[in-house]
């Protein structure tokens, strides 16, 4: 009896060992996969939604949409599971399950809400597929108009930034031009460069040198302010030292001044560029005939708000393009503050 | 890389500049009165003597560093280096300071190079800065950002930046103040050694006796500000000296009795 009870206890434990490991298992699958799994559901009922309930509109993109759902879901699935043999690729999909997820849920409710039970109001909230007919039907005007604004933008930020920098300098190391160009700073600088608009677009010859003028004055500011205060603040035992090593003037303010204020500078920079982005659009909107800003304006007038929204992400990518670029940009330049500042 | 290092030297013979000190008196303005903080100091340095300026803290000894520097003018009297007086800054008389200030944006070799780079010479002579690092062992760290040191090599780097200009009066101002009492120790003997194989004039501030009298041949002990020249004292004793020699001890006694400090201690 008492052998047979205790075969019988460890029979009963090895069950609950095994069944415990399966558990264990199963935790471990879900914690690596499960994520991924849920994000390739998603995309499936999203794929379904557009492609089970026929459109309450007239869109001819919805098919194509709900496959192109259906193939992303798939993606998602082989990926996860084979993430171990994908390397780097696969490891960092993995990372990024959670927002697939989300991604495909928003998707399937933003397909439900308008294409086809139209819970929002439907010509304001177009459905994805309308989005994509945007980007395939009219791909080349919404092209025309990227190329202007990032020529605009380009332009008058070069120029603005060149000359915000110069003067910055100029007046962080010469008292003789702080004190004509301080005072003309502290009137002008603060007023917002859309201000200058209507005096702009009637004094300059075209709209295009009006509108280049407002963002190199928007990009200047910031980049004049923040260099001036960055050459301003360079301690004085840094010019003590290299005066005792027998740099002269220019050598002070090249490989001294100008060094020292870089991350200064960049703040500069990047305040620049946020503020130029609003005075591009609203040049854009007002007076020049090209650029996503005009684009949006046209789409509004004709009504067409799936063009809005499409215009709309193409702007939100530049922007966030242009700053990703700074931010490289300073990262080259500013090595040597890795370890000096929290990044 | 000793062998090259060596090399160098011999390249670059530096022999020390003499000083002369002539009734200088200098003041600050603080809100508009005259603050006087040096008063009618006069002082005549050999070349390569090993002279220790020792006095009470907020004295004026590094301002007397900084005119001597040419980093200021003086406000009465005259400096001259080799009989020619002093009117600015220039790289045959280099300032160590209290601070490192390595410049951040710049590693350890390009650091070094300063100087140099700043006379516009630095494309014949890429090898002294090697030299140079190789002579306070700082080689290995040539490529390292100031951040990434410790305060004894900071302030190594900032000897070897000093050092590579081959000047003739070395100015030290507190140059191991900030460093720990072992590092401390070490440096004073690498200074030593330096002074000695490369033959430089060194003017040495500091507020500690003891390490005056390891260093120098000569003490001068200054008074409260304004700073007068209260005592110049000869120590007589060949280098490497000895902490604990009797003969130190009687001079420490003495210098601190001068300091003011003869009950406490």
């Amino acid at each position: 009896m008492s052998t047979f009870s205790l075969s019988d206890t460890t029979g009963v434990g090895a069950g609950r060992t095994a069944s415990a490991s399966r558990a264990a298992a199963l935790r471990a699958f879900l914690r690596e996969c499960g994520a991924g799994v849920a994000a390739s559901l998603a995309w499936l009922a999203f794929g379904l939604s557009c492609l089970l309930w026929s459109d309450i509109g007239d869109w001819s993109r919805t098919p194509s949409l709900g496959i192109g759902a259906l193939v992303v879901a798939a993606v998602t699935l082989l990926t996860t599971f084979s993430a171990d043999y994908l390397g780097g690729i696969g490891h960092a999909l993995r990372n990024r399950a959670p927002w697939i997820l989300a991604l495909g849920m928003f998707f399937t409710l933003w397909e439900l809400a308008t294409a086809k039970f139209a819970w929002l109001p439907l010509p304001f909230f177009p459905p994805p597929q309308a989005i994509i007919e945007v980007y395939t039907d009219d791909l080349p005007k919404l092209l025309d108009s990227v190329l202007a604004s990032v020529k605009l933008q380009l332009g008058g930020y070069v120029i603005g930034a060149a000359l915000g920098f110069v003067t910055g300098v100029s007046i962080g190391w010469s008292r003789g031009i702080g004190y004509w160009v301080h005072p003309v700073l502290r009137f002008i600088g603060p007023l917002p460069a859309t201000a200058w608009l209507p005096i702009a677009f009637f004094t300059f010859p075209s709209s295009w040198s009006a509108s280049t003028f407002l963002i190199a004055l928007a990009t200047g500011f910031p980049v004049t302010v923040l260099t001036w205060s960055g050459v301003a603040s360079v301690s004085n035992a840094y010019y003590d030292v290299a005066r005792t090593l027998g740099a002269k003037p220019s050598f002070l303010v090249l490989k001294v001044a100008i060094p020292a204020a870089l991350p200064h500078v960049f703040v500069g920079l990047f305040m620049g560029l946020g503020s130029s982005f609003a005075v591009l659009v609203v040049a854009e909107m007002i007076g020049v005939k090209a650029g996503l800003g005009w684009y949006l304006q046209w789409a509004q007038g004709w009504a067409a708000y799936a063009n809005m929204y499409a215009a709309l992400i193409v702007m939100s990518l530049l922007c966030s393009g242009a700053i990703t670029l700074l931010f490289t940009i300073r990262d080259r330049l500013l090595v040597w503050q890795k370890g000096v500042v929290k990044w | 890389m000793v062998a090259q290092a060596l090399a160098e030297q011999i390249a670059y013979p530096a022999v020390g500049a003499s000083l002369d000190v002539e009734n200088v008196s200098h003041a600050f303005d603080i809100d508009g009165a005259a603050l006087p903080v040096l008063e009618d100091i006069s002082l005549m340095v050999e070349p390569g003597e090993f002279v220790a300026l020792l006095g009470p803290s907020g004295c004026g000894k590094s301002t007397l560093l900084r005119l001597v520097g040419g980093l200021e003018p003086p406000r009465a009297g005259v400096l001259r280096e080799d009989d020619i007086s002093i009117k600015g800054p220039h790289p045959s008389r280099v300032v160590v300071f209290q601070d490192p200030t390595l410049f951040p944006w710049r590693t350890v070799w390009d650091n070094v190079a300063l100087g140099l780079e700043a006379q516009g010479i630095l494309g014949q002579h890429r090898s002294r800065v090697d030299a140079a690092l190789d002579l306070v062992g700082l080689s290995t760290f040539r490529n390292a950002y100031p951040h990434q040191l410790s305060g004894g090599m900071a302030q190594r780097a900032a000897l070897a930046r000093a050092l590579v200009n081959d000047p003739k009066i070395l100015i030290l101002d507190e140059p191991l103040g900030k460093l720990d009492s072992l590092t401390r120790i070490t440096m004073q003997a690498e200074l030593v050694s330096l002074w000695q194989r490369k033959g430089f004039t060194t003017l040495l501030v500091t507020h500690d006796a003891e390490e005056a009298l390891v260093l120098a041949n000569r003490v001068i002990v200054l008074s409260e500000r304004p700073a007068r020249i209260k005592a110049d004292i000869k120590v007589q004793r060949p280098h490497p000296r000895h902490r604990g020699d009797p003969y130190l001890a009687d001079l420490r006694k003495q210098i601190l009795n001068l300091l003011g400090l003869d009950a406490t201690w």
